[in-house]
């Protein structure tokens, strides 16, 4: 069953164009992520989804509702949680999730079963103010308000933004389960390593959506040569690897620099790469061939239009 | 309702755990009472005055003497013609020029009343008031004392009175008493410069219309404003409660701290101020809950104009406060403004509100005297709602 | 391994407490001139609060630091003056062109009007941001935003610039081009002392140390790191010591 389908929705502020023509379905019980950095139109979608802004072409519809002539039943069945900590600082854990339920004609014991997972790490805090809460705690708050009335579908958008690695694995668990209750998860994130953890993403940039599949599906269709690289001295390595012929892409990753080699090479020679790399001073070097990751499609996708501007 | 029972119980949880805020605003009309009530206009000493004495006889000179003793005057000048008393004025060297009639004296005397005429320069009202206050009270100490003479001393029939010079036995000595046995002077008041004398607790409607609007439009404004500044408006619209209902919700627990407010002030100004609600105190308070309703809906109006809980203050602080102190006569009689700030004035809510609380609670007329004043708050609280309704949106823009 | 003499930042059983709350407890480390040093630890940890004892900005309950050489007790005035700043939050105006900023920067920093201008050509050269330079900072692009941010933290040439989460919400090429930045500063001679959550990141930086309860539980090269807690990435590792934590909620 479709919960939210989009066909070309477009939108602008000013003269800033914020989506370019997006279309794209979700599924009930599917984990939809989309994955881009600040400002690619993430949260143009989730407001226009969530019927806070109007597109200005294009349709979308959430249940079957759509979100411009049929707003005021979206508004009963979703859960959003915007970008940012939207709860009230002044009040305590347990006043705002009471508020919130009583928001949606409900109460926090009718719909209890629901959030309790999520609710067990809250409950010794339950009348700290909202304020006081370190950002994994705000955040898990912030969840169980939006899923307090039991919504149908749920909107986060940048749920784990400035959130430290640990709450995030939580709170990809807790997605995780909430998706089995036959909820609908839209998802955005700027963390790349999030991305394999939806069941399908849509990669976007500049307002236009680069690739939509399953994250192994990117992966799969990545169809370019990678590597990666490491050596004793690892700056001045990636300004080697920049004079590589056919080296497209070079760029550090965690421990390794990789690079993605030019369209038509198909399987290069690693040893000759390591003879020239060490013939320019480096020890101790490691070439494998690689899986790219979600971020090694996103970055060739998005172009690396600057990425090499140092180098003149 | 139970939404909306929730929502305004939340809408006090803001407000009564912002504590600094909350004091401000419930002690801030007792300042201003205070402030505008007791620094400003009590314990004036030092009234310069000026005497024209036409008469030249006992009574008036003992009079002089008074005026000289009093600690509240100072006797700049003895004049001897009107002329030199509008060059004293126009070089504000005076307050104020008590001016004896012809045969002071005799009149008392022969007719048993006398009259006096008092000059203020009205552009002052407080020190005006006091000054003419004060000196009837030495014609009053002046009566009484003439009638404890009349008892006390009935064989003493008729006498013109004699030894000015001896003050010590001034109850006795100092006595014009008629076949009837009282004396009665009579002071004519005439203000320069602000002839209609404006009450010397004026600013009591003004400080209400002040305090009412501050809180109804600034407060509101800015508390609607906050949830769009800290997201959480995002989050109430993508919800099933009505957004109008989110807004009405907001404003009332202001409504009820400017009743509390509305009371202190009439407490603070009938049992401190002595002054007395003359009219009636329930189109007093029904007048008050209208010009609640206005400002209300003015910070409503407002919370849609704006993004931000800075902008919301500027707004309302500019385009309500200011006009509303300067151009709603609380502090400059609007009648002697230039046309231009009079037709401005017409569209300050809290000119309106003041006109009509002076009319009830000072003058103590009936609602009728102030009919024109409530139209004109009705029409203006169906103005402000129907735009700030329009203004309203369901979504973000 | 580490140079006495050329130690920039030291701290000797810094702490900080907030009533019977401690937020950072008794941490003792060094910095080296240089060096590119990361701040990890997990929401609530007591980052922050470190931070801002180390910039000046706030006394500590006990225990000493020195940053390029000052006692950050009694010498706030003089770390200011050597160190820059850069927050994910708030580091330029946004209603200000480019070059206003660069310019109001300089001018905070107390550079000669002519030495700015001068500057300014070749930083905005060096971003391939001349074209830009008349456009208003809350026009451009995050990464393009924090780039810049980052120039002019390090425009009157600070001993060490404190980067609190500078990449955070931006795009992975330009969150590389920024790392690149950093090294580039870090060759210059300045340190650079920088926290964030991209635990990619951490594998960036010359030395590392983690943050749990307010105190430093392990610090060394992310190689180092990797070795003692048999983990196959600087993740595995933050995740094994943040798991430790038992203070639950800030």
């Amino acid at each position: 069953m479709v919960s939210v389908s989009v066909e070309n929705i477009k939108k602008s502020y000013n003269k800033t164009r914020a989506l370019r023509g997006v279309s794209f379905e979700v599924s009930q019980g599917e984990l939809f992520g989309i994955i881009g950095a600040d400002g690619a139109g993430k949260s143009t979608i989730f407001r226009i989804l969530t019927t806070l802004i109007l597109p200005d072409s294009g349709r979308a519809a959430v249940e079957g509702y759509d979100v411009v002539s049929e707003y005021v039943k979206i508004r009963e069945i979703v859960g959003y949680m915007p970008g940012r900590f939207s709860l009230y600082q002044d009040l305590s854990v347990e006043e705002n999730l009471k508020f919130f339920a009583t928001l949606f004609n409900t109460s926090v014991n009718e719909n209890y079963d629901m959030i309790k997972d999520i609710y067990s790490y809250l409950k010794p805090f339950k009348s700290r103010k909202a304020g006081a809460l370190s950002g994994g705690m705000k955040q898990k708050l912030a969840l169980c308000c939006a899923l307090i009335h039991r919504p149908k579908v749920l909107f986060l958008d940048e749920p784990t933004t400035g959130v430290d690695p640990v709450s995030r694995k939580d709170f990809w668990a807790m997605l995780k389960r909430l998706k089995e209750e036959g909820i609908a998860i839209l998802v955005s994130t700027p963390y790349m390593d999030e991305a394999a953890l939806c069941d399908r993403i849509a990669l976007i940039d500049g307002g236009m959506f680069l690739r939509t599949d399953t994250p192994e599906n990117i992966v799969k269709n990545f169809r370019r040569e990678i590597i990666s690289v490491s050596s004793s001295d690892m700056h001045s390595l990636l300004k080697d690897l920049r004079t590589i012929d056919q080296a497209q892409n070079c760029y550090s990753f965690g421990e390794t620099h990789h690079v993605i080699f030019s369209e038509g090479v198909n399987y290069c020679d690693l040893s000759q790469i390591a003879d020239y790399l060490s013939q320019r001073g480096h020890n101790d070097i490691e070439i494998k061939r690689i899986e790219p990751t979600i971020e090694d499609c996103y970055m060739l996708l998005e172009g690396g239009r600057h990425l090499n501007k140092y180098d003149k | 309702m139970r939404q909306f029972a929730s929502f305004v119980r939340k809408e006090f949880c803001h407000i009564l755990r912002d504590k600094r805020t909350l004091l401000i605003l419930l002690v801030m009309p007792v300042i201003q009472i205070i402030l505008f009530g007791f620094a400003i206009s009590t314990d004036i000493r030092n009234i310069k005055i000026a005497i024209l004495d036409s008469s030249q006889d006992n009574v008036t000179s003992y009079l002089i003497r008074q005026f000289e003793a009093n600690k509240y005057f100072s006797v700049e000048k003895l004049v001897t013609s009107q002329r030199e008393i509008d060059e004293l004025f126009r070089q504000n060297k005076i307050d104020m020029v008590v001016v004896f009639e012809n045969n002071f004296s005799r009149n008392i005397v022969h007719d048993g009343k006398a009259s006096v005429q008092l000059i203020a320069d009205g552009s002052n009202p407080n020190t005006a008031t006091m000054a003419v206050n004060y000196a009837s009270s030495i014609f009053m100490d002046y009566q009484l004392k003439i009638a404890q003479n009349m008892n006390g001393a009935a064989s003493v029939s008729q006498f013109a009175a004699e030894s000015t010079t001896s003050d010590i036995g001034g109850t006795t000595s100092v006595a014009a008493v008629t076949s009837s046995g009282t004396v009665t002077i009579i002071p004519t008041v005439k203000m320069l410069y602000n002839p209609q004398m404006k009450a010397a607790y004026n600013f009591v409607p003004g400080v209400m219309g002040l305090i009412l609007m501050l809180i109804c439009t600034m407060m509101t404004s800015i508390a609607i404003v906050r949830e769009k500044e800290h997201g959480t408006m995002e989050v109430l619209l993508v919800s099933p409660v009505k957004p109008l209902s989110i807004i009405i919700s907001k404003t009332i627990p202001y409504l009820v701290i400017s009743f509390i407010n509305l009371i202190t002030i009439i407490l603070l100004a009938v049992f401190v101020l002595g002054v007395p609600v003359s009219g009636s105190m329930s189109w007093l308070l029904a007048i008050s809950t209208l010009f609640i309703f206005v400002s209300l809906s003015m910070g409503m109006l407002i919370s849609t104009l704006v993004k931000t809980q800075a902008a919301a203050m500027l707004t309302s602080g500019l385009v309500m406060m200011m006009p509303g102190m300067l151009l709603s006569g609380l502090m400059f009689p609007v009648e002697n403004m230039p046309w231009i700030l009079q037709f401005v004035s017409i569209f300050v809510p809290a000119r309106w509100y003041i006109s009509a609380v002076k009319t009830i609670m000072i003058e103590g007329s009936g609602i009728a005297f102030a009919a024109k004043e409530v139209y004109i708050l009705l029409a203006m609280a169906a103005v402000f709602i129907t735009a700030s309704l329009k203004r309203f949106k369901n979504r973000l823009e | 391994m580490i140079n006495r003499d050329n130690i920039v930042i030291r701290t000797d059983q810094l702490t900080k407490s907030f009533g019977d709350f401690t937020a950072v407890d008794h941490i003792s480390f060094s910095v080296e001139k240089g060096e590119i040093f990361g701040f990890l630890g997990a929401n609530g940890a007591g980052k922050t609060t470190a931070m801002r004892m180390l910039c000046g900005l706030s006394k500590p309950t006990s225990g000493e630091g020195f940053v390029a050489g000052y006692n950050i007790r009694t010498q706030a005035r003089q770390i200011r003056k050597n160190i820059g700043y850069m927050s994910q939050k708030f580091s330029l105006y946004e209603d200000l062109k480019v070059w206003e900023n660069i310019r109001l920067f300089g001018g905070i920093y107390g550079l000669k009007e002519d030495a700015i201008r001068e500057k300014t050509e070749v930083l905005l050269d060096k971003l391939g941001m001349t074209q830009q330079r008349e456009r208003l900072v809350k026009t451009l692009p995050l990464g393009w935003k924090q780039k810049l941010a980052f120039s002019v933290a390090i425009f009157h040439e600070p001993k060490i610039v404190f980067l609190d989460e500078p990449t955070g919400g931006v795009d992975p090429t330009a969150r590389r081009e920024f790392w690149e930045m950093i090294y580039d500063t870090a060759d210059k001679g300045i340190t650079v002392f920088v926290t964030t959550h991209y635990m990619d990141e951490a594998e960036y930086c010359d030395r590392v140390s983690i943050m749990v309860d307010g105190r430093i539980d392990a610090l060394d090269t992310p190689r180092r790191l990797k070795q003692t807690f048999k983990a196959e990435s600087m993740d595995s590792v933050f995740t094994a010591l943040a798991e430790t934590s038992t203070r639950q909620s800030e």
